[in-house]
């Protein structure tokens, strides 16, 4: 929970917005985030992003699941409550197939969603800064964040030069915070403001 | 510089050449000590062993025309950088269906009833299961069915070609390409539906499962597809990456061939759906007249081969393929295609063998020999003919879509 600055510059075509971005690293300015209205392919490449570990996750969770339904299966047909079904062997590996493999997946899909709301911090109430509001609709907007060492207007002028059709500096809160958007922040009259 | 035409690289050649010096030299020695053997063990195993290379290598050499028709009917454009490879790879179905027409005629003709126990006529009028299945299950239904299906998978793969070599000569106008489009697209079509009427269901009940004639499952031929269209994959993948290696393709990236990986690790899952979906039907209802298949393959001789099976076709390729990075490195892709095509010819295999040769069963030199046979052959013909056609279809319409494809 800090306060922090920002300049944000926003793009209108994502032919301007390539170059900026590999631009802006080699500068040496610490890029916060680029939102999208839509997912664009390769931009994670050019912010240097490394790759996920979200599906090592997955692979864990969804071992965790295998492991889970045959153990517990092992367990209740052999040892706790052994029942001759058909004359099949107690230890009835092929029927139990199915059931471990919807485990697998259960546990797979809903701990990689979890993980994922975790590590983006997405939940229900918790709301975040929105830099620019079309950033939902038609806008790139690359945040820049502002250190010790960052000349803000120094950052303007480069955004402008790269091609950014908006740059405006805000302060803002860089985490997660519960409570409403309306009360807590005046993000659509900055936005008339700058217009 | 790009490399529009393939060159044979001397290498190349002198694999080929091996593997149909050892494959000519099995087969020689086969026919003199199998085939001609009084031992009616031998000559089953001569002609099971041309039997499952036969069909397992003209199915998978088809599943290339399937997978152009299936990509031109859902308008994919990813494959255009190496469709050439799979286009390649189809030239051989009229070759490997003579190859094939020449073993059923064996086979048949030769009356070999260890093989096609529903040949004899005898023995068929006092089995009232084959009786039932006699108005299938003989010779004239065999031999017409086949020769319409390998008339028409030769014959509309060669009208695809066709096609696709128009887009060497010069570029289409809009209106041009439209109507190109849908000439394909109407050949695809014809090809899709022939496929299910052929390979998705009647040619592997006459060709493989009527070696178990008394026996039957629903599942037999989606399985069968399963593992010929996985290991077709493989193939293209395989080609692909040599192809790569000696720098011609150059607008294959490696989103290609994640591509490619995808469906080689999706449909090792899909294969090993199916084989699960056979096997558990049949091991619950535990009813004798359908665990018959599974009894000399389970607890019998073939235990080895059974688990071996599971272990190569579905673990292997699941765990190996399963990383985004191997499906986008070239000796992980070639390695993995590899063993899937030759976990599924043991597939072809245990599938064959049991109702055949059963427990006089041997995986030695003939069996290799006839592999390294089919294997130069591939080799031979696809070579050849990658070497006589431009390897991109410069003209092709969605030809760009391939260029900038990324997943």
């Amino acid at each position: 929970m800090a306060l922090k600055k920002f300049v944000v510059g926003c793009f209108d075509d994502e032919n301007v917005l390539f170059p900026a971005v590999s631009k802006v690293r080699k500068a040496g300015y610490k890029l916060h985030d680029v939102y999208t209205p839509f997912p664009v392919h390769g931009l994670d490449k050019a912010m240097g992003l490394r790759e996920t570990s979200l599906h090592t996750a997955g692979f864990i969770y969804g071992l965790t699941g295998t492991t889970t339904a045959v153990t517990f299966m092992t367990w209740v047909f052999t040892k706790d409550w052994p029942v001759n079904i058909g004359g099949k062997p107690h230890f009835a590996l092929p029927a139990w197939i199915p059931i471990t493999f919807e485990l697998t997946v259960l546990m797979a899909a809903v701990g990689m969603v979890l993980t994922f709301c975790y590590i983006s911090q997405l939940a229900p109430f918790i709301k975040k800064h929105h830099f620019h509001a079309r950033a939902t609709d038609d806008l790139f907007v690359m945040v820049i964040e502002c250190t010790d060492r960052t000349n803000e207007s120094e950052v303007r002028d480069f955004l402008a030069k790269s091609g950014a059709v908006e740059v405006d500096t805000q302060v803002a809160e860089e985490g997660w915070w519960i409570g409403r958007y309306d009360k807590d922040q005046k993000l659509y009259k900055d936005e008339i403001a700058v217009a | 510089m790009i490399k529009q035409q393939f060159e044979i690289p001397a290498g190349y050649r002198k694999w080929t050449n091996g593997l149909l010096a050892v494959g000519a030299l099995a087969l020689v020695l086969g026919f003199i000590f199998l085939g001609m053997n009084s031992d009616e063990h031998a000559q089953t195993r001569f002609w099971a062993v041309l039997l499952q290379n036969s069909v397992f290598f003209l199915l998978i050499v088809n599943a290339s025309m399937f997978f152009i028709c299936a990509t031109t009917l859902a308008m994919g454009g990813w494959q255009m950088a190496f469709r050439r490879v799979p286009e390649a790879i189809s030239t051989l179905v009229p070759v490997f269906s003579v190859l094939a027409l020449i073993v059923f005629v064996g086979i048949i003709f030769g009356h070999k009833t260890h093989i096609y126990h529903w040949l004899d006529k005898e023995h068929v009028e006092h089995d009232s299961i084959l009786k039932g299945k006699s108005v299938i299950l003989n010779p004239t239904v065999f031999f017409v069915w086949t020769l319409i299906t390998l008339g028409v998978w030769s014959a509309v793969g060669w009208k695809m070609r066709q096609l696709s070599a128009q887009t060497d000569e010069a570029p289409m106008d809009l209106e041009g390409s439209k109507s190109w489009m849908r000439t394909n697209t109407v050949w695809a079509s014809v090809f899709i539906v022939f496929f299910g009427l052929t390979v998705a269901s009647t040619i592997p009940w006459l060709w493989l499962m009527s070696i178990d004639a008394h026996w039957y499952s629903t599942m037999y031929s989606w399985y069968t597809f399963a593992s010929t269209f996985v290991s077709g994959m493989s193939l293209v993948a395989i080609f692909v990456v040599y192809l790569k290696n000696q720098d011609y393709l150059e607008f294959v990236t490696e989103e290609h061939l994640h591509d490619l990986g995808k469906f080689m690790f999706a449909f090792s899952v899909f294969w090993t759906y199916l084989w699960y979906s056979q096997f558990m039907l049949i091991w619950y209802a535990n009813i004798p007249e359908e665990t018959v298949y599974f009894k000399p393959r389970m607890q019998g001789p073939y235990q080895w081969v059974f688990f071996l099976n599971l272990i190569v076709n579905f673990v292997l390729p699941f765990l190996l393929l399963m990383r985004r990075g191997s499906k986008r490195n070239y000796t992980s892709m070639t390695f993995v295609g590899v063993i899937i095509i030759l976990g599924h010819w043991i597939d072809f295999y245990q599938m064959v063998m049991p109702g055949s040769v059963g427990e006089h069963y041997s995986l030695g030199w003939f069996e290799f020999g006839i592999l390294a046979l089919y294997a130069g052959l591939i080799m031979y013909l696809v070579g050849r003919m990658l070497a006589s056609k431009p390897l991109v279809a410069r003209f092709h319409p969605f030809l760009k879509e391939s260029v900038i494809h990324h997943t």
